[in-house]
């Protein structure tokens, strides 16, 4: 297993591309310490967005998770070209005339789409556990590591849509072709749900409960949005007398379907390797 | 003799078309092989299904007797394939060092193996700023990281000017000099003829021959004489029962044999005779000759 990665992590040491856009990634991880310092000043109001209790623990475990996940994009783009590279340069028929079996080559891709989401999720973890020291109102250890959860759901969200990646690279072999259908699956599930939604199931939940087993809805269900839970919005909704009733939580369910999902797309990648001529 | 490599009904087909019709050969340890055949006469798919790249429809291959999973054998196998595929972000060393961790070798070969291809002085230039010759080079340098069992090289010169082609050739006999065995796969007969010691012959898929080179046909060579009397020397030499055929070309006589003789025996006959060589040269047909004297007779068959 140490060898799959020591292969996978020397072809990707000496790509300047892929070094420049991992690097990016966890440089704007960091940059969500930067919200902390925007501030208003309108006249007399004066704003800032720290004190808005987004860095209180737990809370800040929901948000930065949901932040950060939103930068995924930058790993997707060095997964995929690391999929798609190895057919564009043909070095893919190489490595197995070398003697690497396809089911290795897979294993050390998807080993690598693990590791990539580890590393994240512990940089997320470190930056947040820092953040939230500086500014959390309270700091009691019981407190700061409840709704660990959340980071947990983040690994598994990471891993499940970098699966995705590597499949679509395997699947389309160029990489810009490759982030498009991505882009196109995501409409492609908007649209389904839409139709779902609004013709066959109308007035009912049925189409929600539909959505949720899709590759990219499930993930992106994994952690909801943050903000309708920060105080200062609840208030406000209060104030205009509708109240925000949301499942914030993180359900067993829910991560067995991108579990599950993410096991399909390893599988499939093997699948299409071993059935292609190269 | 130890088996390297043994195919068995090996077949491919791409849907209607049967790209390898059930072939089958052995190569022994030792011995330098040709895979000869026209362009598309399945050469590369042959070899594509024996290094785990192209799916075969049905038959057999073993490597080293058949214990060892393909992939696993592989690794005691340098192979190169008509276009050299390295990372072109990397350098030679690095691309170099990727395939020992591949091949789970040491990595201490790289500078000796750069050296044998010349290659030392380039070996921190990525792999993208090399010529076709250079590349071409690079990847017999990485097939040869694991000391192989067997080289096989498909097309080695294809595309290569003819200082490229010399080079490679030169590689290649060092090579087999050293007792390596080796599978070359080609449509260029002279190059086959220069390196192989044994040669399977293909077209359309299926196979002609195999065996030793100079076992094709069961000819015995002819004579290229010369002499003053050019008349005197046809004449005599139909007359001769050894001599199958003769005929007259740019002055020089051309007789095909019908046994083995040698040179010295129809110069001994001819002098009795009353005449004397200015020219006498015996030769074996080559294997370009051989070949389309083959392929003339499976097309006619």
């Amino acid at each position: 297993m140490l060898r799959l990665l020591e292969i996978e992590y020397h072809k990707l040491r000496y790509s300047r591309s892929a070094k420049i856009l991992v690097l990016t990634y966890f440089i704007l991880i960091t940059f969500i310490a930067l919200i902390a310092s925007i501030e208003f000043n309108l006249g007399a109001i004066n704003f800032r967005v720290a004190d808005q209790g987004i860095f209180n623990f737990p809370y800040i475990w929901h948000f930065n998770s949901y932040i950060a996940a939103l930068l995924k994009l930058f790993l997707a783009i060095v997964i995929v070209s690391m999929m798609s590279n190895e057919y564009t340069n043909r070095t893919l028929k190489q490595n197995l005339i070398d003697g690497l079996s396809k089911k290795e080559f897979i294993a050390s891709k998807f080993l690598t789409v693990t590791v990539f989401s580890l590393i994240s999720t512990l940089f997320l973890f470190v930056v947040s556990l820092i953040l939230g020291l500086s500014f959390s109102d309270f700091t009691e250890v019981s407190i700061i590591f409840s709704d660990m959860e959340y980071m947990i759901a983040y690994f598994v969200k990471l891993t499940g849509f970098f699966a995705f990646c590597m499949f679509l690279g395997i699947l389309i072999k160029r990489s810009a072709f490759a982030l498009g259908f991505l882009f196109i699956w995501w409409i492609l599930e908007s649209i389904v749900y839409g139709v779902l939604k609004w013709k066959i199931f109308r007035d009912s939940e049925i189409a929600d409960n539909i959505a949720r087993f899709f590759p990219l809805e499930s993930m992106s269900n994994l952690i909801k949005e943050p903000f309708s839970r920060l105080s200062a919005v609840q208030t406000a909704a209060t104030q205009v007398g509708s109240e925000i009733e949301k499942d914030y939580g993180i359900h067993w369910y829910q991560l067995i379907i991108v579990i599950i999902w993410t096991a399909i797309f390893v599988f499939l990648s093997y699948k299409l390797l071993k059935k292609r001529d190269l | 003799m130890e088996t390297i490599l043994s195919l068995k009904d090996l077949t491919k087909k791409y849907g209607a078309l049967t790209a390898v019709d059930s072939l089958s050969f052995t190569i022994e340890k030792g011995n330098v092989y040709g895979i000869l055949g026209p362009n598309g006469s399945g050469k590369s798919t042959t070899l594509g299904m024996v290094l785990n790249v192209v799916n075969k429809t049905s038959g057999e291959f073993a490597w080293f007797g058949g214990n060892t999973e393909t992939h696993e054998a592989l690794k005691k196998v340098g192979a190169i394939i008509e276009h050299p595929n390295f990372y072109p972000y990397m350098t030679a060393v690095q691309n170099l060092a990727l395939v020992c961790k591949i091949k789970d070798v040491p990595s201490d070969k790289i500078e000796e193996k750069l050296e044998i291809v010349n290659l030392l002085d380039r070996k921190d230039s990525k792999f993208k700023t090399f010529s076709l010759g250079m590349k071409q080079r690079l990847a017999i340098a990485s097939a040869l990281l694991n000391d192989p069992e067997i080289l096989i090289l498909d097309e080695p010169t294809n595309g290569l000017d003819p200082q490229g082609i010399h080079q490679i050739r030169e590689i290649i006999r060092k090579i087999a000099a050293g007792g390596t065995t080796i599978l070359l796969a080609s449509h260029l007969l002279d190059e086959v003829e220069k390196v192989c010691s044994h040669v399977v012959i293909i077209r359309n898929g299926k196979k002609l021959y195999s065996g030793p080179v100079d076992a094709i046909n069961a000819s015995h060579g002819f004579f290229e004489l010369q002499a003053k009397n050019m008349q005197l020397l046809q004449e005599l030499l139909i007359a001769h029962p050894g001599i199958e055929n003769v005929s007259e070309k740019e002055n020089v006589v051309t007789a095909i044999l019908k046994e083995p003789m040698d040179a010295e025996t129809i110069n001994e006959y001819l002098f009795e005779k009353g005449l004397s060589l200015s020219y006498l040269v015996k030769r074996k047909e080559s294997l370009e000759e051989q070949f389309l004297e083959l392929t003339k007779q499976t097309s006619s068959a």
